[in-house]
């Protein structure tokens, strides 16, 4: 495996940026974090209770809007892919690009749309300040995912319907189905102890970690009884490295996943 | 310049090339041809790298091809199909390809832009791709083909969505390129095509070449006057 040069993925970056960055889709996305955030400032009460708002925004807006972004736009790219590997490009340095190239402008509109609102309106309590970066850092870590997640899932699949299809199987089943199955599992085995399993189940599922990551710095978890105050131990013993390192293979694994497939793919 | 040997290639279940061996010689046109299926887009992939064999080995000047890409910067491609990024213009994707270029070709030779002029091609190179009709984005697909003076030029149906004058335009380049001493590979389905310009034929059925010579030869044999009836009597005499 030779190496990736960086100045080939960077230049493969500085276009693709300026092809995302014309796309109504993602000026769409953009702003629609920013009506929503600042509505929210307006009308959503206290500031904690707005960014509790915002949250759960995020956690389901964030992951589907990069996962169905992500797949559509390696469809659409594979001729401009066929293209570029023509020339005298490297396959990992082409998929460097390609990734970084969706990844950062869907991270950056994204943390304009939550930012510019608290910048005009101010936060009220400085001890937010931390919540709102804790927010923006999740926010960027599950567009890293799930763009990730994206790839690897439509570079496995020629057909588009299919490869769409399964992309967004894979954010229902992390965003929706997945707590239905814990607590499923939960209510099964009620008799018997719990904390691991659920810390496991919980470390096992991108949305759920960034959902926990947050609600922890909420102060809230001691109205989540037993569970919370679980997890409330784990991540008051270092756990929240635990949790900020599965965070980030769940980052690594699947754009290790779709390069290997890129790899190997026939075009 | 290019040797193929015993290249095989199978999508899932499906063979698609089995066992092609080719010899393509330099300073000379060779156009692959066969029906739908046979293998043509597939080999030519096979060629650039877009698509890995099964089996066999391809061999340029002499070495094989291992993976290694700096082998690209010697060839200019053009893909049957002209899709790209809907928000780049023209000039953005020539400059992309410029500065990806930039990084292997150390003693960059002038950038042969005659193709922009001889389209007319002026006037759009700063509008979105994605505005460009079919026949515009394809002729943009022929000028980053011959952008680099590559030594060997990759063509995949290069007339296809062309008009009669672009058509022209791009057959005299061809032409005229191949007087400099250019090597070329295309495909095409169109016979009157291929007997323009085409030195040498290839005919791929079902994945394997059932003709590979001159074209003079091919039709002395078969003793026909054109090239398509020289592909038909071909055809026939395999299907017998």
């Amino acid at each position: 495996m030779s190496a990736v040069r960086a100045g080939v993925v960077a230049r493969v970056v500085r276009y693709e940026l300026r092809d995302v960055a014309k796309s109504r889709w993602l000026l769409g996305y953009a702003l629609f974090f920013l009506l929503a955030t600042d509505a929210l400032l307006r009308f959503g009460g206290g500031g904690t209770r707005a960014l509790l708002s915002i949250t759960n925004v995020v956690l389901l807006l964030v992951p589907l809007v990069s996962t169905v972004f992500g797949t559509m736009y390696l469809y659409d790219a594979r001729e401009f892919t066929e293209l570029l590997l023509a020339q005298p490009v490297r396959r990992d340095e082409l998929y460097a690009g390609l990734y970084l190239g969706l990844a950062l402008p869907l991270a950056l509109g994204f943390l304009g749309g939550l930012l510019v609102p608290f910048a005009v309106h101010g936060v009220g309590d400085p001890s937010q300040w931390r919540l709102l970066a804790v927010l923006a850092l999740t926010g960027v870590a599950l567009t890293c995912v799930f763009v990730a997640l994206a790839f690897a899932i439509a570079l496995r699949s020629e057909d588009r319907a299919r490869g769409l299809g399964a992309a967004v199987g894979v954010w229902l089943l992390f965003s929706l189905l997945y707590d239905g199955l814990v607590l499923l599992g939960v209510m099964l085995l009620g008799d018997y102890p719990l904390e691991r399993p659920l810390i496991a189940a919980m470390l096992a599922n991108p949305i759920d970690l960034a959902r926990v990551l947050l609600i922890m710095q909420f102060d809230v978890s001691a109205l989540m009884g037993y569970t919370g105050a679980v997890f409330e131990k784990f991540f008051g013993n270092g756990g929240i490295a635990v949790a900020i390192a599965a965070l980030a293979a769940w980052v690594a694994a699947p754009v290790l996943l779709g390069a290997r497939a890129f790899r190997k793919r026939d075009f | 310049m290019i040797e193929i040997a015993e290249l095989a290639k199978r999508y899932g279940r499906r063979p698609v090339l089995q066992g092609v061996d080719l010899r393509i010689t330099r300073g000379r046109i060779t156009a692959i041809v066969g029906p739908n299926g046979a293998g043509k887009t597939t080999l030519i992939k096979t060629i650039l790298g877009l698509s890995r064999a099964d089996a066999g080995r391809i061999m340029l000047d002499g070495v094989q091809l291992d993976g290694g890409v700096d082998y690209r910067a010697r060839i200019g491609y053009m893909p049957q199909i002209a899709r790209f990024p809907e928000n780049l213009t023209a000039a953005e994707l020539l400059a992309l390809l410029k500065d990806l270029r930039a990084s292997t070709d150390r003693d960059r030779r002038a950038l042969d832009e005659e193709l922009i002029d001889r389209f007319a091609l002026g006037p759009q190179l700063d509008k979105p791709l994605r505005t460009l009709s079919g026949g515009t984005r394809q002729k943009v697909n022929a000028v980053t083909a011959f952008l680099f003076r590559p030594e060997l030029l990759v063509l995949d149906e290069p007339t296809s969505g062309l008009d009669p004058v672009a058509s022209s335009v791009l057959k005299d380049k061809i032409h005229a390129e191949r007087r400099a001493g250019l090597t070329v590979v295309l495909t095409s389905h169109l016979m009157g095509e291929v007997d323009e310009l085409a030195d040498d034929l290839a005919f791929l059925l079902d994945g394997r070449v059932r003709f590979a010579g001159a074209l003079e030869a091919l039709k002395a044999t078969t003793r026909q006057a054109t090239l398509e009836r020289a592909i038909a009597k071909l055809m026939a005499r395999e299907a017998a």
